[in-house]
């Protein structure tokens, strides 16, 4: 198995990770930190399949590396929300959803 | 009940993808030897240079666009609030501040150089720089930024600017970022440092804005 295939394999087992802490956890700090591992997971996923053969293709980690700051901006943003939402209702989690 | 349905779905889909992973076939499109037939027109010797600032410019173009507009939403999000100086970090941690962020730049320079034939460049080198800003601003050498001025706001936009009046004015010649070999290392030379400049004050900015407003910290 190539070190590529590996990371592709962690990144398989990460991205469902987020998707279920997303899911599962109600804390909006920990939601945050879900969506990260989902990004880090697919970021792993599309390197590592690139480079199965050991050689490094450079269109998907250009990819990636655009993928990363664009992450970055929107964990920025989600911080910022959150943190309005604590100091305007002392709150860390969504309200809960009507069922009409 | 709800939680365990979950997860064991999670595991059932990661299983899944990591066994479709393992049987398959070759990718049938292989970009390698097209970005190295082209290497040489780029203007760059590094190949993800010049994926990044020449075959897909426009993609980074975008994302520094996505980057300016993320910050624009936080500055409206917070509340305009005053903070004073932060409280200071003990004198060792100071003095390592202070004799790291020289190194820091530095090094933020050398990847920017470094950029055109190895790994590096402007994303890698602006983030160099914010690191050191929140280091100064985490240390208490540095104030949480208030709301920008005129020189901050002109620094926070000038990558981008930059960026879209190469882009506009090669526009003219009837393609989008396409440059003309000749000028091309020298375009991506002024675009990198213009961007390494804006994204070192927007990254930072993500984190010295926020930090500003310590009333609403959880």
């Amino acid at each position: 198995m190539s070190t590529g295939l590996l990371f592709a394999l962690v990144g398989a087992a990460l991205f469902p990770m987020g998707v279920a802490g997303l899911l599962v956890q109600r804390h909006l700090l920990r939601r945050i930190l879900a969506f990260n591992l989902m990004g880090s997971g697919a970021f792993l996923i599309l390197v590592g399949l690139a480079q199965r053969q050991d050689v490094a293709d450079p269109v998907p980690q250009a990819m990636v590396l655009t993928g990363i700051v664009v992450a970055v901006a929107a964990t920025a943003l989600a911080l910022a929300l959150t943190r309005r939402l604590y100091a305007l209702t002392g709150r860390l989690e969504l309200p809960d959803v009507e069922h009409d | 009940m709800k939680k365990i349905a979950i997860q064991l779905a999670a595991l059932v889909f990661a299983l899944v993808l990591g066994s479709a992973m393992l049987d398959l076939d070759p990718a049938p499109v292989d970009l390698r030897p097209a970005v190295a037939a082209h290497l040489e027109a780029s203007g760059v010797a590094h190949p993800v240079t010049a994926v990044l600032l020449n075959y897909r410019g426009y993609d980074t173009l975008l994302e520094v666009a996505v980057l300016l507009l993320a910050l624009f939403a936080i500055l409206a999000v917070i509340p305009d609030s005053q903070t004073g100086r932060p409280t200071p970090a003990a004198p060792v941690l100071q003095t390592l501040a202070r004799l790291a962020v020289p190194l820091m730049l530095v090094t933020a320079t050398f990847l920017l150089w470094a950029g055109a034939f190895r790994p590096g460049g402007a994303f890698q080198a602006g983030s160099v720089l914010a690191a050191a800003l929140v280091l100064l601003h985490l240390t208490g050498l540095l104030a949480g930024w208030p709301q920008p001025g005129a020189r901050l706001r002109w620094g926070l936009a000038a990558g981008f600017l930059v960026f879209l009046a190469v882009a506009a004015a090669l526009l003219l010649q009837g393609h989008l970022l396409q440059y003309p070999p000749a000028w091309a290392g020298l375009l991506i030379l002024c675009i990198e440092f213009a961007l390494t400049l804006s994204l070192g004050l927007l990254l930072a900015g993500l984190f010295l804005f926020l930090s500003r407003d310590t009333e609403g910290a959880p």
